[in-house]
């Protein structure tokens, strides 16, 4: 390592927080003198992890040569709370609100995988109505999640204005929320056998007055975006990742349906009422920044498509299955995942008969799908790695857990 | 599929079966890199959903130790369950699927079970140099590594 290469060496030293940076260095080790582009020495730099384009606290170590990443290692954690820890230690209904705070801005998608996944321990049901409640409101939260990643995206990439635009119409969802269950991002919504609530009176109402206002709105945004120039030249052919790739790591969600790869959990493997509805999987073709962009906005509007088709059948009846007061599933374990808005979200829960689960495993798809980035950015420039982080739409709450 | 494994490998397969229709079998540790690499090559099993633990302090083999498998062709889950002892390491499946290289240092890092061959095999989400592994189940839940607090934090405890 040379001199210039030390100094920085010392640096992130001090602003590692506590975690040892030269070990992290050592990794990035790869590359001898002459084979720098501009001759020069390689450096490492620190990205985050206080940096408003990483979505929260991550840190990127980077290795460039001039504007050019040679490669990069993720330094994730520093939001760890244990969440997996403290399932083992809280009933299964009382830890139902904690998985809200994994993927806080699609927190109703995180409660229904979870909820579900003790449903199928328990061998109960939801009821129809109850499923379908579930159906709209987890739409409209995929719907809620997808505008605050194009609005934050965008920014990164230098468009302030769909911000707020999406912050905007993204507040006519949450107050559907608030009316629904009294809060705005950590909904708490579901309970396992149903939901709590009845919806509101109005509340079919409100969700069409929104579906109509909501719709247009995206070709607003496409208006703004597909066609303009700069963000066209930010975002095509970057960040490029094939779908053999995509599988390999283990890449969900609109990353791999960006690379042509027509999956979805709400068809390949449906769960809640989604069987009933009609609705396409939209998919990309070359696997870059620009198709994640279209493949999002395609995933939008068939949201619309499915939230006006469950509100317009609606069954009606009771919204809790026979539930027990007290909790205790057989012994045995349960994998259950479902299309959560970044990708597969699972559960795995060990059952031992007591109240209590065992273990409750999260699969988190922004954990998973943030392992590709060193593949997506090698090679582009520094600007390339806020696009990439960007369309990879990660949740650091939920990337440590 | 389970037949041609079980011809090949007898004994070493323990157990397969189905559980509330998810399929998942148990094998022998000793072969279980095999297994896997089978399951992939001749199974179209290419998708490594998830690569977790189990801790059980009683048994003797402490540590269940599990992938979860989905293949795109036959849109179907598979649960490849091991079993083994506290100190004892595995193969590590990151030359079959690359996913793991994160999943394994998970695992690592919250149970302290190691993979041989893992390119990087290093804590990810506690720091590098916390004592202790968080998710065995004789590991309390407000314990914490208290000199590390100290040290770096610079205050007497996190709690």
């Amino acid at each position: 390592m040379s001199n210039g290469t030390k100094t920085e060496d010392t640096k992130m030293r001090a602003h590692g927080a506590g975690k040892d940076a030269g070990s992290y260095i050592s990794h990035l080790e790869l590359g001898e003198k002459d084979q720098t582009f501009l001759d020069s020495d390689e450096l490492i730099i620190n990205m985050g992890p206080q940096h408003p384009a990483t979505h929260g606290v991550l840190r990127v170590i980077l290795k460039l040569d001039g504007e050019k990443v040679l490669g990069t290692e993720c330094v994730i954690g520093y939001l760890h709370r244990g969440v997996e820890k403290i399932a083992e230690h809280r009933t299964y209904t009382m830890f139902n609100p904690y998985v809200d705070r994994m993927d806080y801005v699609a927190a109703v998608s995180n409660g229904l995988g979870y909820c579900e996944a003790v449903e199928k321990l328990l061998n109960i049901e939801a009821p129809p109505r109850a499923k379908y409640i579930r159906v709209i409101l987890t739409e409209l939260n995929r719907l809620a999640s997808h505008q605050l990643w194009l609005g934050t995206h965008a920014l990164d990439i230098g468009a302030i204005t769909p911000l707020f635009y999406l912050f905007r119409d993204r507040e006519e969802i949450l107050k559907i929320f608030e009316r629904y269950c009294g809060a705005r991002l950590t909904t708490h919504a579901f309970r396992i056998g149903g939901c709590q609530y009845e919806t509101y009176d109005g509340f079919e109402q409100d969700v069409i007055k929104f579906l109509d206002f909501g719709l247009p709105k995206i070709d607003e945004y496409e208006e703004l975006l597909t066609t303009n120039r700069i963000w066209v030249e930010r975002t095509k052919g970057v960040g490029k990742i094939s779908a053999q790739d995509c599988i390999a790591l283990g890449v969900t969600g609109p990353v791999l349906r960006a690379s042509g790869v027509k999956w979805d959990l709400r068809k390949a493997q449906p769960y809640a009422a989604y069987p009933e509805f009609e609705f396409e999987i939209p998919i990309g073709q070359n696997g870059d920044t620009y198709d994640r962009y279209l493949v999002r906005m395609q995933e939008m509007r068939q949201s619309f498509r499915i939230i006006r088709q469950a509100v317009s059948k609606i069954p009606e009846g009771p919204i809790m299955a026979k539930v027990p007061k007290v909790m205790k599933p057989p012994v045995g374990e349960i994998y259950h995942s479902i299309e959560a808005p970044k990708g597969e979200l699972g559960y795995f829960i060990v059952s031992d008969g007591s109240t209590q689960p065992y273990r409750v495993r999260v699969r988190p798809p922004s954990f998973v799908n943030l392992q590709a980035l060193d593949l997506m950015v090698r090679g582009q420039l520094v600007a390339d790695v806020i696009a990439v982080i960007g369309t990879l739409d990660i949740v650091l709450g939920e990337v440590d857990r | 599929m389970l037949g041609r494994l079980k011809q090949r490998y007898g004994s070493g397969i323990r157990e397969a079966s189905t559980y509330l229709g998810q399929n998942y079998m148990v094998v022998e540790a000793s072969i279980i890199s095999q297994a896997l690499q089978i399951l992939r090559d001749e199974h179209d099993f290419d998708y490594c959903v998830d690569i977790t633990a189990v801790h059980y302090p009683q048994r003797e083999k402490q540590f269940d130790l599990l992938w979860i498998l989905y293949s795109f062709a036959r849109n179907e889950r598979i649960r490849v369950k091991t079993m083994i002892a506290d100190g004892e390491s595995v193969p590590s499946s990151d030359p079959i699927w690359p996913t793991a290289n994160w999943l394994e240092r998970e695992v690592f890092d919250m149970f302290g079970i190691r993979f041989d061959g893992h390119p990087d095999l290093k804590r990810i989400l506690l720091p590098e140099d916390w004592k202790g592994h968080p998710l065995r189940k004789d590991y309390g839940i407000i314990q914490q590594d208290e000199e590390w607090v100290k040290v770096n934090l610079g205050i007497e405890s996190g709690q």
